[in-house]
């Protein structure tokens, strides 16, 4: 196929994409979708649902997961008709969490179903016992909210408005979802009639000529990412706090094998299934993975070509490829981050020189459900940020989104605003990066009182009790800190990083602190002019200068005592060699 | 009535347009730019153009000043003092990464944490004071930012969109004790929620002001000097121009001043040939910029995002840039995929042919391989020396062809193809993504690189009509010269429609116009009338996205208002409607929020058309033409006439494939097209 031809069809492809995303985030009602870009749409084979373009700014998280969703579709319909549009969310069908709502759209050229488009987005609230659907301490998929398997939402172009009731019967604020309907649908439609114009203007043939094509291209370009790994197998765990129903923590146990062109994934040795919301469903583990890789090698494309060389082993006795009726609310957002950690730190070990710390690992989704006498019934969902690892180029980041996904945070002047709380603090987190020769990013402090009326809070995190890593001498982070307190009484919830229905009044509070990211070689090498600097801006202690990285600074001046630093770093090696 | 000048200072050159009313004439030059001090670039333009201080009656300036002192960071020291346990507010952003994929980058804001102060005050959303503000706190605090030398200090507190008054009194304190500091009151540059962006809007206005004002302030003496003492007016990013006074007390208007300029001329050139439906599109050595303009006004945003974790909100127009230019860098990927951009090779080395040590390829050299453009000609100065085109062909060659196994010829056309998909791919984003069919819009090209994709962008977008004006290399000068006077006013209300008394909309939109007038006429230039457009921003209850209504500001009525929004809506998001049965009554039962309401009044300025200084030339069209060269297009190389522009007589039609050069741009007439330079001097091009 001619070159021009096929990049011309790739930009087009990827422009269809890209306008039913903006479409979706536009229209959206729910504030994850709009303004957390918790969104992906695309197109997808008509034949086993690969995904042939996904939008470049679509959530990461659902880069194989929309593949997945369409394929389940495909095997549960018949008989698709112009004018159709299915919705589904059952993770078990549909790949993540229940608030993650997908369309999926039959589409036809010239009477022939030559392709299916599908969109998904992130509704705010799905049904189930806590609002928002982070339920920490449900053990069985039917509490955490309704659950869609494919079903014609319209049907030859007409709306079936009894499943409409059904689903605005079941949901938290039904007026917004009416919205998100509308604006998924139409994002399908935009996609529909530019697809269409872009077979009439290439012609059929041509245009899957060119996906194939590209698929190929794509499947190549990462056979050759993945040839510049060098062979051998590489182990890495790490673990998650709990299930948030025991206290135990759950592993994840990666074999990594790169042969070759290809990489083997083998997670068989991570912890069974768990009884609360920590189980995660395949696609979702899958899709982790793919994440992980596209932040190694970002010059890929995501088409179907660039998940070929690789194979995995995740067996339905790990947590990570869990069974109905388990519970899976905390899947999407925390799980899928210890998988691309993992692969970070496996990848670490195989080449130093494209190397990552573990960024802060957790999303911190909280939700606060509550009444108030002026607003009524509200529910307050936020997520919060933390440093990422120092790497192989920089620093790591200050409050950056998590790895799965886009998504930015809501003003705090918006949530003053639509709810009875108010801020105290939200600042940099102090002290809170790993220590390396490039340092990891900081966490935040994320603090709130609540004003009026009664309110109660859920908290679905992470790393308060496993650290994020770090790498080739860095050291890991520090872990997430939270407290609430409640009639003047401050604790840290049991499960350090979780918490269901916490009853909140006027003048209690919550405070989070989310962990910094772990820090890249050894901390002794860092420049003591850069450890001074951070000093100077407060984002690390004297003290953490000085027995972490060995630099001695005078307190009051400020200044850096070069030779004092000298003999202190010299130190600090030899009795680290002989340890 | 005296000349007016429009100055646009771009990186490479200083572009300049005189207008003398009197002698019906008109002049135009380019002259190269000098980055130490612009106003000196500038005073050589003046003596270019041989004009004198006391000739000049007015001089309109579009500056790049406030847009690379952000990007090469050269702004001022800035302090910043917020509310207690925010400091880090500019720092933290809206929790984000550089790069979608890729973990690594860091951010630096523009103010440092040991510049960044706290003071104890609080107000609630609801503009309640919690806690007062001490002017023993606030003093000591804005002392220890003194101490640390710094040109300007920003306040800004939490909720102050609600009720400004701690900030407005913690900067009458702070310039009672120092009166000669540039102080910042956040809620004053932009009174709307959202803590990070109205601090990061507030910091960039106090982080360009002391460049801005330094450079003003010599431009004035420069041309005091000259016998010049009007005055000058500044292009803003919203396309209108400001005195030069409010243009240091609200430097961060004009930050998008060049562009907007060009989207300003574009507006008007286009709108004398009769066409109010434009895409208009500016390709210089490095970028592209697009713009909308509808029913004869350009498409405006309220916000956008200067470099990562910088964003600046502000009534703009909407001009959306890639890196797609003469000197974008055609390059294989991993893939052996042809890629264009957005790296370029800038005017230094620049394209492979300026025989510069450039040796990438770039859409310069193709367009000069296939014989688009003239070697002997290149744009942009006369002392340029002559194109190389074998260096083209051997970056080329060694870059594209050979690894894709084509030859030269074809090479250079697949990067031709592959930038003009990039292009056509970002008109359809501003024209399509808005509920606008390309096809029912005139295509407008300037910038030097423009005109030579005018057809084949045409073809890609499915419209048949394109427009290259008299002088597409200076465009943005024009801009200036033939904008308004243009201020805007946002107050935000952030209620649900049907709770907001009709009484409240009409005092606030009253007012913004009152505050609007006075402006005007407090500048004392000559208007002919003065126009108010009053808008509100609405959304679905629960929506975050707003979309902007035009209001009329009386007889209003909540139905009304309701069904402007709802048409609004459905222009936008048009797509849903006919095919779907049912849809509709989704949103029936939802009510509509007001966020904003904004008004902007216009000072609408005499403006001459540009067709009462131009002279159709008078000879025929066969001695216009400047002899024939051979062009690839589609596989072959077709002879085509060369014509020169300044000599081709109106009214008569052209047809492709041919070349027509001008000084500061070559447009490329594809084979069956054709083209006329209309009535107004404008070069229409016709595809069908």
């Amino acid at each position: 196929m001619d070159p021009i031809t096929l990049a011309v069809i790739q930009g087009s492809l990827e422009q269809i994409a890209d306008e039913m995303d903006a479409t979706l985030e536009r229209m959206a009602f729910s504030p994850v979708i709009s303004d957390g870009f918790d969104r992906a749409s695309g197109v997808y084979s008509r034949v086993d649902g690969e995904v042939i373009v996904q939008g470049p700014r679509g959530l990461p998280n659902f880069i194989y997961v929309m593949e997945f969703t369409v394929r389940c579709v495909i095997d549960h319909i018949d008989n698709p008709q112009p004018g159709d549009v299915y919705i589904v969310n059952d993770p078990y069908l549909g790949g993540t969490h229940l608030m993650d709502v997908k369309m999926v759209m039959p589409f036809f050229y010239r009477g022939k179903l030559t392709a299916y488009l599908a969109d998904t987005g992130h509704w705010t609230d799905i049904g189930g016992r806590v609002p928002g659907g982070f339920s920490t301490r449900a053990t069985e998929i039917y509490q955490e909210g309704l659950r869609l398997p494919p079903l014609r939402l319209i049907h030859e172009g007409r709306l079936n408005s009894e499943l409409l009731q059904v689903i605005l019967h079941n949901v938290r604020i039904p007026r917004e979802r009416r919205g998100d309907i509308i604006a998924q649908v139409t994002a399908l439609q935009v996609g529909h009639q530019r697809l269409t114009r872009l077979l009439d203007r290439y012609g059929e043939p041509t245009v899957f000529e060119a996906v194939n094509e590209l698929n190929n291209r794509s499947e190549n370009m990462m056979r050759e990412c993945l040839s510049t790994i060098p062979d051998g197998t590489y182990q890495f765990e790490d673990y998650l706090d709990s299930d948030g129903i025991e206290l135990s923590s759950l592993k994840l146990d990666l074999e990594m094998t790169i042969k070759g062109d290809e990489a083997h994934l083998d997670f068989s040795g991570s912890s069974p299934p768990c009884r609360g919301p920590l189980n995660s469903v395949l696609a979702t583990t899958i899709s982790s993975v793919y994440i992980a890789f596209k932040h190694t090698f970002p010059e890929v494309p995501i088409n179907a070509g660039c998940f070929r060389p690789f194979h995995f082993n995740i067996p339905s006795s790990t947590f990570l490829n869990a069974q109905l009726p388990r519970p899976v609310a905390g899947c999407a957002a925390e799980v899928s981050q210890r998988v691309i950690d993992v692969i970070l730190g496996a990848l670490g070990q195989a080449m130093p020189d494209k190397a990552y710390a573990a960024p802060m690992g957790t999303v911190t989704n909280l939700s606060v459900g509550g009444v108030d006498p002026d607003r009524g019934y509200y529910v307050f969902y936020s997520f919060i940020g933390g440093g990422y690892g120092g790497n192989f180029l920089t620093d790591g980041l200050n409050n950056g989104n998590p790895t799965i996904a886009l998504a930015r945070t809501q003003a705090l002047e918006i949530f003053e605003f639509l709810y009875p709380v108010i801020f105290r603090r939200y600042e940099i987190r102090n002290d809170s990066a790993g220590a390396g020769r490039q340092r990891g990013g900081h966490g935040v402090i994320f603090e709130f009182e609540i004003r009026e009326g009664e309110a109660s809070a859920s908290l679905l995190g992470e790393r308060g009790r496993h650290a994020p890593f770090g790498i080739l001498g860095g050291q890991p982070a520090t872990c997430a800190h939270h407290a609430f307190t409640i009639s003047g009484t401050t604790y840290v919830p049991e499960h350090a990083s979780k918490d269901e229905g916490v009853m909140m009044n006027a003048g209690d509070s919550l405070c989070l602190q989310t962990p910094g990211g772990g820090g890249f070689g050894d901390p002794l090498e860092r420049s003591p002019v850069e450890v001074l600097e951070d000093v100077r801006l407060e984002y690390y202690s004297l003290d953490t200068a000085h027995h972490v990285y060995g630099v001695i600074i005078e307190a009051d001046s400020l200044t850096l005592d070069e030779t004092a630093t000298r003999a202190k770093r010299l130190a600090m090696k030899s009795q680290k060699s002989s340890s | 009535m005296g000349i007016i000048v429009g100055v646009d200072i771009g990186g490479t050159f200083t572009d300049l347009v005189a207008f003398d009313e009197e002698n019906k004439q008109l002049r135009v030059d380019k002259v190269p730019s000098t980055p130490d001090d612009s106003s000196r670039g500038l005073i050589h333009g003046l003596e270019a153009l041989a004009l004198s201080g006391d000739s000049i009656e007015l001089v309109v300036h579009a500056t790049t000043v406030a847009t690379n002192a952000v990007l090469q960071r050269k702004g001022a020291r800035c302090g910043l003092i917020t509310t207690r346990g925010f400091r880090d507010i500019l720092e933290l952003r809206r929790r984000d990464r550089p790069h979608a994929y890729g973990l690594y980058g860091t951010f630096t804001p523009l103010v440092p944490r040991d510049r960044r102060l706290e003071v104890t005050e609080r107000i609630t959303a609801e503009g309640t004071i919690l806690t007062p503000l001490r002017q023993s706190d606030l003093l000591d605090t804005a002392d220890k930012l003194i101490e640390q030398k710094v040109d300007a200090i920003v306040v800004s507190f939490l909720n102050s969109y609600s009720n400004p008054d701690h900030e407005l009194q913690a900067k009458q304190w702070i310039q009672q004790q120092y009166p000669d500091l540039f102080v910042v009151s956040a809620s004053e540059v932009l009174p709307v929620y959202r803590e990070f962006e109205r601090t990061s809007t507030a910091v960039l206005n106090a982080y360009v002001q002391p460049l801005i004002a330094r450079y003003l302030c010599n431009l004035e003496q420069r041309l005091e000097q000259r016998g010049y003492t009007q005055g000058i007016q500044i292009m803003q990013s919203n396309g209108g121009t400001l005195t030069s006074n409010e243009a240091q007390t609200f430097p961060v208007k004009t930050i998008l001043s060049g562009p907007a300029a060009g989207v300003i001329a574009a507006t008007r050139l286009a709108g004398e040939s009769g066409f109010n439906h434009v895409i208009t599109y500016d390709m210089g050595g490095t970028s592209l910029d697009v713009a909308l303009v509808t029913e004869g006004k350009p498409y405006v945003t309220g916000s956008a995002e200067l470099s990562f974790g910088i964003p600046v909100q502000m009534t703009m127009i909407d001009i959306q840039t890639i890196g797609a230019g003469g000197g974008s860098i055609a390059q294989l990927d991993g893939r052996k995929m042809l890629q264009i951009g957005p790296e370029s090779a800038g005017a230094h080395p620049g394209p492979a042919c300026y025989n510069q040590g450039g040796t990438l390829p770039t859409v310069t050299d193709a367009n000069l391989i296939l014989g688009r453009i003239n070697p002997e000609k290149p744009i942009g100065g006369k002392d340029r020396n002559p194109l190389d085109a074998t260096l083209s062909q051997l970056a080329i060659k060694e870059h594209v062809a050979t690894p894709l196994g084509l030859s030269i010829d074809e090479a250079a056309s697949a990067v031709l193809s592959v930038a003009n998909n990039r292009m056509a791919g970002s008109l359809r984003r501003i024209t399509i993504d808005r509920g606008h069919d390309p096809r029912d819009f005139i295509l407008f090209a300037f910038g030097g690189a423009g005109p030579l994709f005018i057809c084949s962008l045409l073809r890609e977008l499915g419209a048949t009509q394109g427009m290259v004006p008299r002088f597409p290399g200076i465009t943005s000068a024009w801009g200036c010269v033939c904008s308004d006077i243009q201020h805007d006013f946002v107050e935000m209300v952030n209620r649900p429609l049907d709770q907001v008394e009709l009484s409240t909309i009409e005092s606030i939109f009253s007012d913004q116009q009152e505050q609007g007038r006075k402006r005007i006429s407090d500048s004392r230039l000559v208007t002919d009338a003065l126009t108010t457009i009053h808008e509100a921003e609405m959304s679905f209850e629960g929506q975050t996205h707003v979309i902007r209504t035009m209001l009329p500001n009386t007889t209003l009525s909540h139905k009304m208002i309701r069904q402007r929004f709802l048409d609004s809506f459905q222009r936008r998001y048009g797509q849903i409607d006919d095919t779907f049965e049912g849809l509709d009554t989704l949103l029936s039962e939802i009510p509509v929020r007001i966020l904003t309401l904004r008004t902007s009044v216009i000072g609408v300025r005499p403006i001459k058309e540009l067709r009462s200084f131009l002279n159709p030339p008078d000879g025929t069209l066969q001695q216009s033409v400047l002899g024939t060269r051979d062009v690839y297009h589609d596989q072959r190389y077709y002879p085509c006439p060369v014509y020169d522009r300044t000599k081709i007589p109106w009214e008569q039609k052209i047809n492709g494939p041919a070349v027509i050069e001008q000084l500061d741009t070559t447009t490329w007439l594809e084979p069956d097209t054709s083209a006329q330079i209309d009535n107004h001097g404008n070069l229409l091009i016709e595809v069908p």
